[in-house]
Order: structure tokens, then C-alpha cells, then sequence
């Protein structure tokens, strides 16, 4: 696979560091690959802005930051009039539709989905919104494969958690694939 | 799933390596950037039959794990800038007493609390001289977390071959960054064990008087022998002394064991060194910029190569020399303000040849950055 860089954005609480953790350990551990992942690291927690930045390659990789990503995932508004601007043209802008209203013009593929609003219309929980932002990610872009990302999150979440995550990742894929 | 395979933090890195390498007992304070390694051990080295405690401050740390290292175990301490400027005095008398020890540095911006969740590399003269008097100490770096596995393994070696501390100095964005570590098999990288004496017991031990190679072998303090331990100038029954020739056989003794072994200890990288007419020199976090830059380089035909150093003290003089030989230019990409420059500046034949490219805004410096202070060097500007 060629050299693929994504930064995700969003605000603390959203999972979005943890996203780029599950997606950059699947790619490492059953997929074989390398892969980065960093984060802006200050006194934010819930409600901060919060970035990170992952690359995924089957040779090394050095710098582990993205400069221009070619998939750019922007969870608050904030964020995506802040980093909307780096995406590598022809690149892929994803965004929730409940949290986002884009308006500027981007040299992107810009899509909008309603992640958020689709998880809570058929799980109730908001705790799984994102890995819902991965699954549309993977139906999307194809980069890695669904149960690469599962193995993963069965070693992260408490056992009665598993289907609930499994579910969010599944409507995330449907809403990534028939966009 | 492969369990030897991992994906971590740097600090993680550096926990599996000093595992790996025999760790049995960390004493520490956490502090950013350097927390993960306190809590990641906090939680695994009771489980391996070690000891962790969290102590009230950063010299109590210090002095608690050359406390146990003189009781037989290798020891780990784990700190951040201003957290190391605590250690010094301690870290003096570790040198003096000469009792192994590894403390970990994972640099942040300073002076002072400075910039805590930021990467710097301000440390690197402060890991040499942070303690007061001639001394000898060693400092190793890494820029990847194979690297900050096996270069943790390696200072414990070395703090047990040569009984000295040996300052791990990582940074905050291979500390934070999470990456790849093949965790290698047991027995695939050599470990040092503590050298001890077969002096039985009852018998007179002299804890300072050194064997045919000049080794020191140790005897477990508070086990078969007793004997003095003393951060003044000492004689081989390790006390006090301020005879002339003691104090100036010892301190010869402390500064030669390592400097005189300096090519031994040496660790370096070669990165696109062949035929390079610009040399990078770099280390830690700031030479996966100048690498990434290299290999770009290289791919559009410019002779542009990496030397990255591994070991920053004792400063790996002659490897520098003799690299940077025929280098039309030698560029030190580092996160402060010239530290390594200067070093490389005294020991390379022709000083005008070598330049800084550097930043100290607490980001990651970029290959762009390098690519932009190469262009002035060349005569190309901005």
C-alpha cells in the first residue's frame, strides 16, 4: 500500500485520539504494516481541541506529522475551520453532519455524514460515535479491514462492550459505503 | 496475534527494554513527559517479582535506586528537565561511589518547568556536566522505538560494565509517539550481569580495590561483607581519604574508564553516507526529520547522507572526524541551542564547515525547516 496520512480532529471527549490509536495498531498488528501515530499533547481533556496525526506505510516511515493529509476527519466545527485548509487536494474531508457545517471551499472530496445521529437513533450511546467515525472511514476509504479494527478494539474495551462497538463500527461501514 | 509485536509509546519501549535487561527496582516522581514509564512499571514490575515506589520527590528517587543497586539489583529512575536538575547531586555521588545505575531523561522544554508538554533537546549538556567535578558519564539516545529498546538494554550493560550511571536521554516525541516494537527473544540481545566478587565470606573485601582488567567487582551491601561507601575521594577500603596521590588515582580512574573506552561505547548510525557531500548529524526525535529529508533527497540525486549518534557522551569524537572528512558542509539538526553543534564544531578538521539547523519553539523540528536552512548553506536562498 502506498504511503497513506490522516489527521483527525475533534474535541476532547469524542475519542477522536483514541480512534487514531485503534486504526494505527490494527494497521501494525494484523495487517502488517508500519505506522505512526501522535498527538497534540497539552492540558486538554474533555472539551480542548484535540489532533492527531497517523501515517500508515509498508516502508519506514520517519517524520511521524502530517503536513497535508489525504484523509482529514474534522468532529467539531472548530476544528474544521482551523485544519480544513491542510488537506492534500484531491484528498478526503470527512465530517459529521450534526457537528459540521461545511462551507468553505475545499480542494477535497468533502463528505458529510450523519454519524452522530445515526448512532444515537440505534444504539443510544454516544460513547461509540467513534468508532461509528471509523467505520465510515473504512467503508469510505478501503484502507484497512474491518476486522483488523475489531481485533483491536476487543483488547481495549471491557468484554460487554464488544457487540455495542461491533455495531457502531458496522453502521459507520454502511453510512461510509453508500454515501 | 503475535504478542512480541507491539504498538507503543516510546516510553513503553523503554519499560519493555529495561525489563528485558533485568530492571528489579524503579524508584521515581512522575512528571511529564516522562510519566508512562513510572506508570506502565508501577503496574508490571510488581508482577515480575520487582519493586516500584513512588518516593516524595525526584533526589529521594535518585537516591533510592543507588540505595538498592548497591543491594545487588539493577536500577531505574524516570524523570523530565526540572526533575533531573533534582537528580544531579545524587547522580555526583553514584559517579564518586560508582555504583550502576540508569536514569532516564525524556526531555521536555526548559529552563526551569519551561515548556513541560513540548519536545526539546536542551538537556544534552546537563546529562555531561549537571553534576559538579571532573567526572566521566555516559548518555544514549534513540530515535525509534526498536532503537529505545535496545539502547535501554544497553545502558543497563553499560552501567554494569563500567559501574557508573548511564543517563538515558529520549525526548517528548519519540517518548509520546506510538509506533512499532518487535519485542526481541530472550537471549537475542546479551545482557550484563553484576559482576561480583568471590570473596567468601569473613573474608576482608576491598569494595574499591580493582581486579587484573581493572574491573571492580561489587559485593551486595548488607549480605557477606562490610564495607564503607563515601561520596568523598575514598581508598579501597572505600574510606575517606584526602591523600594527594588517592584523590588523583581515583579521579583519573573514574574519568578514564570511559573516556579511554569511548570507541567501545560509541553507538551510531549510518543513514545514505556513502559519497554524501552534506552530512546531517542528529540524534533522538529531530533525526527522523533529517533522515526523512535524506531519503528525499537522495531520491532526486543530491549526495546528502545522515550520521546519527546514539551515544552523545562521552562524545563519540573520532567517529565524527572521521565521517565528516570529505563533507563539503556538516549540518547538526538538533532541538536546542547548538549543544551537539559545538561538540562537532571542536572535533572536525575544518569548524567553518559545520552549521546549525535547529528549533526551540517546542515543535517537532521539520524536514521542511532543514530543507529550508540546507538552501542558505548551499547559497541557494530562501
Amino acid at each position: 500500500m502506498e504511503r497513506i496520512r490522516l489527521v483527525f480532529t475533534g474535541s476532547g471527549g469524542q475519542g477522536v485520539i483514541t480512534a487514531a490509536i485503534i486504526l494505527a495498531e490494527a494497521a501494525v498488528i494484523f495487517e502488517g504494516m508500519n505506522a505512526t501515530q501522535t498527538q497534540t499533547y497539552g492540558a486538554a481533556a474533555r472539551g480542548g481541541s484535540t489532533r492527531s496525526d497517523i501515517i500508515i506505510s509498508d516502508s519506514e516511515i520517519y517524520f511521524p506529522e502530517v503536513e497535508q493529509p489525504n484523509i482529514l476527519v474534522c468532529l467539531t466545527q472548530e476544528a474544521y475551520t482551523e485544519y480544513s485548509s491542510i488537506i492534500r487536494p484531491g484528498g478526503i474531508l470527512l465530517t459529521d453532519t450534526r457537528f459540521v457545517t461545511t462551507a468553505k471551499k475545499v480542494d477535497a472530496k468533502q463528505i458529510q455524514l450523519p454519524m452522530y445521529e445515526t448512532v444515537m437513533e440505534k444504539i443510544g450511546k454516544p460513547i461509540v460515535f467513534n468508532i461509528c467515525v471509523l467505520g465510515a472511514l473504512l467503508g469510505i476509504s478501503g484502507i484497512l479491514k474491518p476486522e483488523s479494527v475489531m481485533e483491536v478494539i476487543k483488547t481495549r474495551v471491557p468484554v460487554d462492550f464488544v457487540a455495542m462497538n461491533n455495531r457502531a463500527l458496522d453502521i459507520g461501514l454502511v453510512l461510509g459505503a453508500n454515501r | 496475534m503475535n504478542e512480541q509485536i507491539k504498538f507503543i509509546q516510546g516510553n513503553e519501549a523503554c519499560v519493555e527494554g529495561a525489563l528485558y535487561a533485568g530492571l528489579e527496582f524503579f524508584a521515581g516522581y512522575p512528571i511529564t513527559p516522562s510519566t508512562e514509564i513510572a506508570e506502565l512499571l508501577s503496574q508490571l514490575l510488581p508482577q515480575k517479582g520487582g519493586k516500584f515506589i513512588q518516593m516524595e520527590d525526584e533526589i529521594a528517587s535518585m537516591c533510592a535506586i543507588i540505595g538498592a543497586s548497591l543491594t545487588g539489583h539493577k536500577v531505574m529512575t524516570a524523570t523530565s528537565g526540572p526533575g533531573f536538575s533534582l537528580k544531579q547531586e545524587a547522580i555526583g555521588y553514584a559517579c564518586m561511589a560508582e555504583i550502576p545505575c540508569v536514569i532516564v531523561n525524556v526531555q521536555r522544554g526548559g529552563p526551569s518547568t519551561g515548556n513541560p508538554t513540548h519536545v526539546s533537546q536542551g538537556d544534552v549538556n546537563q546529562a555531561r556536566w549537571g553534576t559538579h567535578g571532573d567526572h566521566a558519564i555516559i548518555a544514549l539516545t534513540a530515535s525509534n522505538h526498536q532503537d529505545v529498546f535496545a539502547i535501554t538494554v544497553d545502558a543497563f550493560n553499560l552501567a554494569e560494565t563500567y559501574r557508573t550511571p548511564v543517563v538515558l536521554l529520549f525526548d517528548e516525541v519519540v517518548g509520546h509517539m506510538r509506533e512499532k516494537l518487535v519485542v526481541p527473544e530472550k537471549g537475542e540481545i546479551a545482557i550484563v550481569d553484576r559482576l561480583r566478587t568471590s570473596v567468601g565470606k569473613g573474608v576482608d573485601y576491598h569494595p574499591y580495590l580493582p581486579r587484573e582488567d581493572g574491573r571492580l567487582p561489587m559485593s551486595d551491601f548488607g549480605g557477606d561483607h562490610r564495607y564503607n561507601v563515601t561520596g568523598l575521594f575514598h581508598d579501597m577500603w572505600g574510606f575517606p581519604s584526602n591523600d594527594p596521590k588517592v584523590v588523583k588515582d581515583l579521579l583519573h580512574h573514574l574519568v578514564d574508564k570511559i573516556e579511554t573506552n569511548v570507541n567501545i561505547i560509541s553507538r551510531y548510525k549510518e543513514h545514505y553516507l556513502e559519497d554524501a557531500e552534506y552530512i546531517m548529524i542528529s540524534y533522538g526525535s529531530s533525526a527522523r526529520s533529517a533522515i526523512h529529508m535524506a531519503r528525499h533527497r537522495r531520491e532526486k540525486g543530491e549526495k546528502i547522507g545522515v550520521l546519527e549518534l546514539q551515544s552523545l557522551w562521552p562524545f563519540p569524537e573520532a567517529v565524527v572526524r572521521e565521517k565528516c572528512a570529505g563533507a563539503k558542509a556538516v549540518i547538526v539538526v538538533e532541538m536546542n541551542m547548538g549543544q551537539v553543534m559545538r561538540q562537532v564544531k571542536a572535533c572536525v578538521d575544518r569548524p567553518e564547515t559545520v552549521f546549525l539547523a535547529n528549533r526551540i519553539d517546542g515543535k517537532l523540528i521539520t524536514p521542511t525547516n532543514i530543507k529550508g536552512i540546507l538552501r542558505v548553506i548551499q547559497g541557494r536562498g530562501v
